[in-house]
């Protein structure tokens, strides 16, 4: 494991060299802004842009009779108008695009670009959207439900009549804004030889490729996107910021010029993507002991009018229906429901944040009912070595260690002791006190969501140097530097004898996003296997030379070497020695995941090849004559399988928390009749330094068998509990429940 | 005629520029384009350099109100030989670095601060800096980034001003 700090952009990021979208400009620049209609649900669009032509440096206005291909593309339904045509179906939606010399003249052009249509009766909630007289939104399908999951295990009914307890629980949860600091851009560039070159904020370059090309109408092969340095992603910077390069793309296709579109972050609040709001029902049977005999579950997440990746979303909650428990008898109803709010897609946790927030105060609920510990309470129902899910799914090919994570957060946060001390409401000072916990078990990677497969490219120099590259894409999490960390364990040379190579959608073959927490299992296995056929390839060539078998080549200590190290090679001779045999040396390998299973009419399988194991804990107070909650202290356990660069692992844990506790606490996008009212940071507020207690993180290790180094992953875990650990902390300090979020505590109900 | 200084270096200040905000003028005009533009609102920090001594969101900030004054980039804190100032050093070394979108304003704050105040604790550190809003790292080790370079500059004797003026 890496123990020092390791990022190959940390000098560049910390003189501000580092270049992100917007900081790339090329002379003959042109610059485009986005028009939007005020209208949340409308037809007969109609754009008149006559008098923006008007506006001295305006260059041209499109809209989406302009483009050569197809106006709408989506990840799963050809769904979301990258510029609208006939119908308006969010106040996100864009209707047309002004190009000037200037940014001042294209945004002047845009206020002149004079926008109609005929409004139609908008649908802004989820219950709305299920009554039968609804207007059905999506553009494709003939209602309102866009997605529909079910898991059926076993046979609640009957078990419900032989439980000593059953509770009958509602969850609502909001819609939340991903917050990269950097708002979305991108500076697409027309190349001599005809291809479009892409440098954008984005998180998925081959995404934004299809996107680009399916809006010029042109094949992936025209466009390039290249990696460049991203202000953060969390899982928003796919189907919009694609949109945007594609937009970009195609103003500098149709006027043979390079043109540059930057996002205000009220373009980008409007627009893009949120989390999806939730509204789930439980009813959950107990035994006397405690143990979980049946579940009935049913949940409903705002789509919004496009689909983006809503049913990949909504399957993972249905796979992780019942947190990480094991329960005989579950079945559980997911639906996505559309309507005219703004759309919802990726964001870290992609469906688990929404389940677990309920499921984690559930189980608190019955423990407190029944007479029981929590802790105890979770130790009877979780998953073990050999237990099975809730899809079926026997877990005996890793190391199960949800036991061994909680006693090791319990035991570093001093859980016991302090939760004698949590008030419940009753203090004789202003101050209310309360330590909660939550614990989570989440699928690697995308599982039966999505194909799942990953490339890396070793590229050795004649002069010892090595060039890497993998399909995994850098969004600021620190993926290159995993890598090459990776490369250079496995290879046994020094880190400074390798660079990661800058790529491009043009570089290497699409390796699926960057998304699910993928990036250390996928790209590192896929590292892992090039490495092996890299050694094979260069044991083979140098084994002469070092008087021993192919075999017999070991790598270490920044040399290759022959058998009993009687013999060595310096990775300089080595490389010339290759060049005077006229060998390459370069491997290409590739990482598929270990097969899943799933049956859609049963949501039964093995729906992940592995799991991340985590727990996380925390103490607070609430002050009783204003209710303010104050986050004291954060402990955090994740079973990561290895980690690889271990501040970085801290640190996505630290992010993880910090977001999930402004989704517990603070943070909800609003809209007012689909109209956007939070649209910067300072109507929505995400946690400031001041907001955050110090936390500790605690990294657990159990090998992975299923990845190649041993790593899993940490992106998403450390968001997806903090937030029920947060609410059931907050009712071991008050005695209150919270089922909504953002947890707000009215001191009214605290002096009743 | 207004002029401006920004990392030691003197500018004019056209009548055509005196409405411009202090951000556009490094971006557009210098390309410097290490301070960077996160809500336009000042309410992120992204944006932060200091104007004689104390932090400001350069987004919100004229070049007619910033007339005369010294300013401070990113891009002035580094040494004319390359070495890192000590705080950008300790973001370093604390691994406080993500996507760094947000890596420069927060340099910038911790420099304001520590100049005010050369040892402060952590709870000073999170009040003084509360203004730069960062999504990815929870802030933990961007505390301990500062902490480091505070005590580093005081152990091992390191000044405090920024590499361009030294």
């Amino acid at each position: 494991m890496q123990e020092k700090p390791f990022r190959n952009d940390g000098y560049a990021k910390v003189t501000g060299r580092a270049a992100y979208a917007d900081d790339y400009s090329i002379s003959g620049m042109l610059h485009m802004v986005p028009v939007y209609a005020d209208y949340v649900a409308a037809k007969n669009l109609a754009v008149d842009y006559s008098e923006a032509l008007k506006v001295p440096g305006c260059v041209r206005v499109f809209t989406a009779k302009d483009v050569p291909g197809s106006n709408v593309f989506g990840q799963i339904e050809k769904d979301y108008p990258i510029i609208a045509s006939d119908r308006v179906r969010s106040w996100g939606d864009v209707c047309a695009l002004v190009v000037a010399e200037t940014r001042k003249a294209a945004l002047e052009a845009a206020t002149k670009v004079s926008i109609t249509a005929d409004p139609v009766r908008a649908v802004l909630t989820i219950e709305e959207a299920l009554k039968d007289n609804a207007p059905v939104v999506p553009s494709y399908g003939k209602s309102n439900i866009v997605v529909e999951h079910k898991l059926r295990h076993g046979n609640p009914d009957q078990a419900f009549d032989s439980c000593e307890l059953i509770l009958e629980e509602e969850f609502e949860t909001q819609a939340i804004e991903q917050g990269y600091m950097e708002p979305e851009s991108a500076l697409c560039v027309p190349r001599h030889d005809g291809v479009i070159e892409i440098y954008g904020s984005m998180q998925h370059p081959f995404s934004t490729r299809r996107f680009t090309a399916a809006l010029l109408g042109e094949p992936l092969s025209n466009i390039e996107v290249y990696t460049i340095a991203v202000g953060g992603g969390f899982g928003g910077k796919d189907d919009n910021a694609a949109a945007v390069c594609a937009r970009a793309a195609l103003g500098a296709r149709l006027l043979k010029r390079p043109v540059k579109l930057t996002y205000s972050r009220e373009w980008s609040f409007r627009e893009t993507y949120k989390r999806h709001p939730y509204k789930l029902s439980y009813k959950v049977g107990f035994t006397s002991e405690g143990l979980v005999k049946a579940v009935k579950a049913k949940m409903y997440a705002d789509s919004g009018p496009y689909l983006s990746v809503t049913p990949w979303v909504t399957w993972r909650s249905t796979a992780q229906c019942f947190g990480p428990y094991s329960v005989e008898n579950i079945h559980a109803d997911v639906y996505g429901v559309a309507t005219n709010n703004i759309f919802c897609g990726a964001m870290r946790g992609f469906g688990a944040p929404q389940v677990n927030f309920s499921v984690e105060q559930i189980m608190d609920i019955a423990a407190h009912t029944l007479g029981i510990h929590p802790l105890g309470m979770r130790r009877m129902n979780m998953v073990k070595q050999g237990s099975e899910t809730v899809t079926g799914q026997i877990l005996d090919d890793h190391t199960v260690s949800l036991e061994e994570v909680m006693n090791k957060v319990v035991h570093a946060i001093g859980y016991r002791k302090k939760y004698e001390k949590c008030t419940f409401g009753k203090s004789e000072n202003d101050e209310l006190y309360g330590i909660g916990l939550a614990i989570s078990y989440r699928g690697s990677s995308l599982g039966a969501e999505g194909m799942d497969f990953c490339s890396a490219i070793i590229n050795g120099q004649f002069d010892g140097s090595i060039l890497l590259e993998t399909g995994i894409h850098e969004n600021g999490q620190g993926s290159e530097s995993v890598m090459m960390l990776i490369l250079a364990d496995e290879l046994g040379v020094n880190l400074d004898r390798i660079r990661y190579r800058r790529s491009s959608t043009s570089s290497i073959p699409d390796s699926g996003t960057t998304v699910a927490t993928r990036g250390t299992i996928m790209g590192g296995s896929a590292v892992v296997t090039a490495v092996r056929k890299f050694r094979e390839l260069l044991s083979f060539h140098l084994a002469e030379r070092l008087r021993c078998k192919p075999e017999e080549v070991t790598y270490h200590d920044d040399k290759i070497w022959g058998l009993n190290f009687a013999y060595s090679l310096t990775w300089e001779e080595a490389m010339r020695e290759l060049y005077l045999q006229q060998v390459t040396p370069y491997a290409f390998g590739t990482y598929q995941a270990p097969p899943v299973s799933w049956d859609d009419t049963t949501g039964q399988g093995n729906a992940y090849f592995t799991y991340v194991y985590s727990c996380q804990a925390v103490e607070l107070t609430v002050k009783k004559s204003t209710g303010k909650i104050t986050l004291k202290n954060v402990v955090a356990g994740h079973d990561i399988g290895k980690a690889v660069n271990r501040a970085m692992v801290l640190g996505q844990m630290y992010g993880g928390i910090t977001q999930g506790a402004g989704m517990a606490l603070m943070e909800e996008f609003r809209m007012e009749e689909g109209k956007v009212v939070t649209d910067n940071f300072d109507t929505y507020k995400i946690p400031r330094m001041t907001d955050m207690p110090e936390m500790t993180g605690i990294i657990i290790e159990n090998s992975d068998p299923h990845s190649l180094t041993g790593a899993k992953g940490i992106g998403e875990p450390a968001l997806e509990l903090i937030a029920p650990a947060i609410a059931n902390a907050v009712y071991n300090a008050t005695g209150i429940r919270s089922k909504k979020m953002p947890i707000t505590i009215d001191p009214e109900d605290l002096n009743e | 005629m207004n002029s401006i200084t920004i990392n030691g270096k003197e500018y004019t200040i056209g009548e055509d520029q005196l409405e411009m905000s202090l951000l556009n003028f490094l971006r557009e005009n210098l390309i410097m384009t290490g301070t960077k533009n996160g809500c336009e609102k000042g309410v992120c920090g992204s944006c932060t350099v200091t104007a004689d001594n104390r932090a400001v969101r350069s987004c919100r900030m004229s070049m007619e109100k910033m007339a005369g004054k010294q300013i401070i980039t990113i891009e002035g804190m580094e040494y004319p030989d390359g070495t890192l100032h000590p705080i950008q050093q300790g973001f370093i070394d604390a691994g406080a670095i993500q996507c760094g979108f947000c890596t420069p304003g927060m340099v910038m704050s911790a420099y304001a601060l520590l100049l005010a105040n050369p040892e402060p604790s952590r709870e000073e550190i999170r009040k003084a800096m509360r203004g730069n809003l960062c999504r990815c790292t929870g802030y933990q080790q961007i505390v301990d980034a500062v902490e480091l370079a505070a005590k580093r500059i005081k152990e091992e004797h390191l000044s405090v001003t920024a590499g361009c003026l030294a």
